[in-house]
């Protein structure tokens, strides 16, 4: 059930400039998140940020009730969320959206770039409790770009990719020596930039196996209501919020 | 106790607190939020004569105090929403508004029907006033002749009580009100949303996909109070008020210039709870101020 839950900023975990971890903590009892979920954050004391903001979530604590939420302060409303106060108050509507979906495989990969990785620590740890073996690559610009591979490792083999060889492999994520030789995945999990899931999902359709993407539209109310977030798919436009965030590529006008 | 019902149009509604159309889909979207039992009514989203897939991303673009939306009328047709929908939501104690569009009279008048033989649906909602349609919609709305054509077909083929939406993106809204009110219209609600435009100087790219579209929330309430004044002091029919409403004081203030009812629309995506705030609110209003009864504050306007 979706609720709307007042919580407290408890700390903040800088991961450099530009990107950090907001944790909050409640009075109240947190219900079930799945992978994937996200969260409608209303920005508190701004008056320039109208609507709220759709943050995937990191973490959960059901015991210390607390959430967590990976941000890149990009837009005046990361940015704002990214200066609070320790014990503010921050209003939630969540959990929302559908969630990434496991099946019985041997073996999966994982994709992410951008803000797109926040949703695959809490899948990266699902899948180990599976004992589903798991490979996160994750990609970016240079390795400032680069977060979370020390969470990720508790789960998972990690490889990392950048465009300008600063760490990891030099290129773009689908140029990485993983999709090279024998592809022995069972399934694919992509969240990040279009052109990186479009490539993502192109290469596992060739390979015959399932890919789920996390889509990042722009949205207003959350739940389903306004129909702004539509993403085109081969049975017409889907809500993102409701009907995603995560879609089997296959289904996707890509 | 605060008698808290109103009449719209010959039709009684239990509160004053309705929620807009194209805000609140069709309600269930907010039951994990509030009580949908407890409001006057909820306008559900725009329906037409068959399936609308709507216009393309990107739909959306946040503004000052507001946002602009392009939704272009997304809906999956007048029989899904009679024979999958609609016997999900009857339940609810409230009432239920089906807004209906076309892009010609005749779609209306065909939605219309289909309406008109529905147990339980006792008001539609015209609306003239889409601002994101190719076809039809606002240009209905936005001038008297084509206004009164709609409303006057719609009339002859409705029994129930007939509510027009009124856009206000006209010279003179108070003409457009007359003109719906001679043809037969019970009510009126006003004001859909403003024609508008977002740009991003970076890219020097419009934002939305059809570049216009309708702007809604806090930025437009003094315009919308202004012309529901302004048609309060033209018509006798009642008005459902609406535009930018994000509180009871603002829920009250289109109450004394002149609104029957509100409704409660782009509130809804920053707070779900926010209609039953807003009820809540305005019955504290009434009990402080010695009101006994809602409806005494419509049109209370003190000189």
């Amino acid at each position: 059930m979706k609720k709307v839950q007042d919580f407290k900023v408890k700390e903040y975990d800088w991961l450099n400039a530009d990107n950090y971890i907001l944790t909050l903590i409640s009075n109240d009892e947190i219900p079930e998140i799945k992978p994937g979920n996200f969260a409608e954050i209303k920005v508190p004391n701004a008056e320039d940020v109208f609507l709220r903001r759709p943050i995937s979530v990191l973490d959960v604590d059901y015991v210390n009730k607390e959430i967590s939420f990976y941000i890149k302060a990009i837009g005046k409303g990361t940015k704002k969320l990214g200066s609070l106060n320790i014990g503010e108050t921050v209003n939630i509507v969540y959990p929302l959206g559908n969630h990434f979906n496991i099946d019985d495989d041997k073996k999966v990969l994982i994709v992410g770039g951008g803000s797109g990785i926040a949703p695959f620590v809490t899948l990266g740890r699902e899948l180990k409790k599976k004992n589903i073996e798991t490979v996160f690559l994750i990609g970016g610009r240079t390795s400032n770009d680069i977060f979370l591979t020390d969470e990720f490792s508790k789960y998972g083999k990690v490889e990392v990719t950048t465009e300008d060889g600063s760490r990891g492999e030099k290129g773009l994520v689908t140029q990485h020596t993983v999709f090279q030789g024998n592809f022995d995945f069972d399934k694919v999990y992509t969240c990040g930039p279009d052109p990186m899931m479009k490539a993502v999902a192109k290469i596992a359709d060739a390979n015959g196996v399932e890919c789920e993407a996390s889509l990042e539209n722009m949205m207003a109310c959350g739940i389903g209501a306004c129909l702004c977030c539509v993403t085109p798919t081969k049975n017409g436009n889907k809500v993102v919020c409701t009907e995603g965030p995560v879609f089997n590529t296959k289904e996707l006008s890509w | 106790m605060v008698d808290l019902r109103v009449d719209i149009g010959g039709l009684e509604l239990k509160n004053p607190v309705a929620t807009a159309s194209g805000t609140f889909g069709f309600g269930e979207e907010f039951a994990d939020f509030i009580d949908l039992n407890r409001l006057g009514g909820i306008f559900v989203k725009g329906l037409t004569m068959k399936n609308r897939e709507g216009n393309d991303y990107p739909r959306m673009a946040e503004t000052a105090s507001g946002m602009l939306n392009a939704v272009g009328l997304q809906n999956k047709g007048i029989d899904f929403f009679i024979d999958t929908i609609y016997p999900n939501i009857k339940k609810y104690n409230t009432e239920i508004f089906p807004n209906i569009n076309g892009s010609i009279v005749e779609e209306y008048i065909a939605v219309a029907e289909k309406l008109n033989e529905v147990d339980g649906i006792n008001s539609i909602e015209l609306n003239i006033s889409c601002p994101n349609v190719k076809e039809g919609g606002m240009a209905f709305g936005v001038s008297c002749p084509s206004a009164i054509a709609v409303t006057q077909a719609i009339r002859d083929v409705y029994d129930g009580t007939l509510i027009v939406k009124l856009s206000p993106n006209v010279t003179d809204i108070t003409e457009i009100a007359k003109g719906v009110e001679g043809a037969g219209a019970d009510a009126v609600s006003l004001v859909n949303t403003f024609l508008g435009m977002a740009i991003d100087a970076k890219t020097r790219k419009h934002l939305l996909s059809t570049i216009t579209g309708g702007l809604s929330g806090p930025a437009i309430k003094p315009i919308a109070l202004r012309m529901v004044w302004q048609v309060y002091n033209a018509v006798k029919i009642p008005i459902v008020g609406m535009g930018g409403i994000m509180n009871a004081t603002d829920a009250i203030e289109f109450m004394l210039a002149g609104s029957s009812a509100i409704q409660v629309g782009t509130a809804n995506f920053i707070d779900p709870q926010v209609s039953i705030k807003i009820l809540e609110g305005i019955e504290d209003y009434c009990k402080q101020n010695n009101i006994s009864a809602v409806k005494d504050l419509i049109g209370a306007l003190e000189d």
